[in-house]
């Protein structure tokens, strides 16, 4: 069974991508920020490398997830993501750190 | 040939500027990938339709982009850069030894005969290559397994593979340069290397005649010499005439020897174009002039080139992938700064005109001579 998750990309993914808003993936088994992005990239190809490295699947430095007004970077990629992203009642939001100045 | 095509790669996108053979009045297509670092465009010189992007940036990683419009569209293609076996370890700027780590495409280099294979050079210092247009890479792993790949370590820009020359005689042949490693040379289609650094010296080793660790900013070469290869070292401009075996200096009578680019006149090989540089701490061009320097005899005698460029208050860089030349009858030459200007001339450097004035500073430029 699967659970359609809603993803907020930064516009220069949404410009990789060739979406706009919000996009939503469905996601096989546990909702976990892995899973979520195997879905992310399984549904966009192109995505793969700009979120997390390609082979290690380490998080993009500057790169930041969000969810619930909570930052969930830190978390492990196979910790549950919250009860109202698994819902669809928030979206799992993927962010631009602050950098550049 | 109806005109050209000059790629521009800057801190936050590309653009692309058009003229016809007069190169005159020109269109400026951009930014392309707006916000996004584009270190090199380059065309195939097999189908000037095809031209591929480096795209990059700190947030988002690397990613790699592909036209077969000349421009007009793109499509991502493969970002996927994996060193072959084990990574291994460099010298890092403490001494201690650290993993080979990819950051970002430097250089992309397409086959002098097929649009589709292209390589690329990246940091950290590694030599790739795409059969498929650029939707996969795979690495000659040659290149970073030598011997002395430990020892290499990082310049100030970090450990890059910024240049490749591909041999227009000998497909095997192939010669790359690597801040700060020095030059390499491969005459069997990349499967094995050696250092060609004979006769450059650098005060900033502690042996200034070393084999390995150089700071070569840039190789050019002329199609019809490929045993006569020109360098802009981290000082010094150097000179071979036995395909890199033994470099001698011709830095002649430049104000400074300091500088980035290096390239030959299209139809005359013994003209060289340098933009020498104050300094490796004042990266600006010297007395607030820019000039552009030609030597009509293969180096050491210089003349400055400053009709149409600004001569008062001018203190820009011009980065080491950001001068280039065209194959039009009159050669044009081409340079960028990092304020934003693009500059050319359809006189061979005689008289200049700025193309755009104020682009994001620019990191690479090439061009493209429109069949």
């Amino acid at each position: 069974m699967s659970t359609t998750v809603r993803v907020v990309l930064p516009a220069h993914l949404r410009n990789l991508a060739r979406v706009q808003g919000e996009v939503k993936v469905d996601v096989e088994g546990d909702v976990t920020q892995a899973a979520v992005l195997d879905a992310l990239e399984s549904k966009f190809p192109v995505l793969i490398g700009t979120i997390r490295d390609g082979v290690t699947k380490k998080r993009r430095a500057f790169v930041r997830f969000f969810a619930c007004k909570q930052d969930l970077s830190h978390e492990s990629p196979d910790a549950a993501l919250p009860a109202e992203v698994v819902a669809g009642a928030e979206p799992f939001m993927v962010v631009g750190a602050m950098a550049g100045g | 040939m109806t005109g050209v095509r000059v790629l521009v790669g800057t801190r936050k996108g590309a653009f692309i500027l058009t003229s016809d053979g007069k190169r005159q009045d020109w269109e400026v297509s951009g930014p392309h990938f707006g916000g996004w670092e584009i270190y090199h465009v380059a065309g195939s010189p097999a189908d000037p339709n095809r031209v591929y992007a480096s795209q990059s940036g700190g947030w988002f990683g690397q990613v790699l982009q592909r036209s077969d419009d000349g421009g007009k569209s793109w499509a991502p293609v493969g970002n996927q850069f994996v060193y072959d076996g084990e990574a291994g370890t460099h010298q890092w700027y403490d001494g201690t030894q650290r993993p080979w780590e990819f950051t970002r495409v430097w250089h992309l280099e397409p086959s002098l005969t097929d649009p589709d294979k292209v390589y690329a050079g990246v940091q950290d210092a590694a030599l790739f290559l795409s059969n498929d247009g650029g939707n996969t890479w795979q690495e000659q792993p040659g290149l970073r397994n030598h011997d002395t790949g430990p020892s290499w370590q990082p310049g100030a820009g970090g450990l890059c593979l910024h240049t490749i020359l591909l041999d227009p005689v000998d497909p095997a042949r192939m010669t790359v340069a690597i801040s700060a490693a020095g030059v390499l040379r491969t005459d069997d289609g990349a499967k094995t290397w050696k250092r060609i650094n004979r006769g450059l010296k650098s005060g900033e080793l502690p042996d200034p005649d070393a084999d390995t660790g150089h700071c070569v900013h840039k190789l050019a070469m002329h199609p019809s010499r490929p045993q006569t290869v020109f360098m802009q070292k981290h000082w010094d401009v150097m000179r071979s005439d036995d395909g890199g075996d033994n470099w001698y200096e011709i830095s002649g009578d430049l104000p400074t020897d300091f500088g980035f680019v290096i390239d030959v006149h299209a139809h005359e090989p013994e003209t060289v174009y340098v933009i020498p540089i104050k300094s490796d701490y004042e990266h600006y061009v010297p007395d607030g002039k820019l000039r552009v320097f030609r030597s009509r005899t293969g180096g050491n005698e210089w003349e400055p080139l400053s009709n149409g460029l600004p001569q008062s208050d001018c203190y820009v860089d011009v980065l080491r992938d950001a001068l280039a030349v065209d194959s039009l009858d009159s050669c044009g030459v081409y340079f960028g700064t990092t304020g934003g200007q693009v500059y050319a001339s359809a006189d061979g450097g005689d008289t200049w005109n700025a193309i755009v004035r104020d682009l994001p500073a620019v990191l690479s430029v090439e061009v493209q001579t429109l069949p």
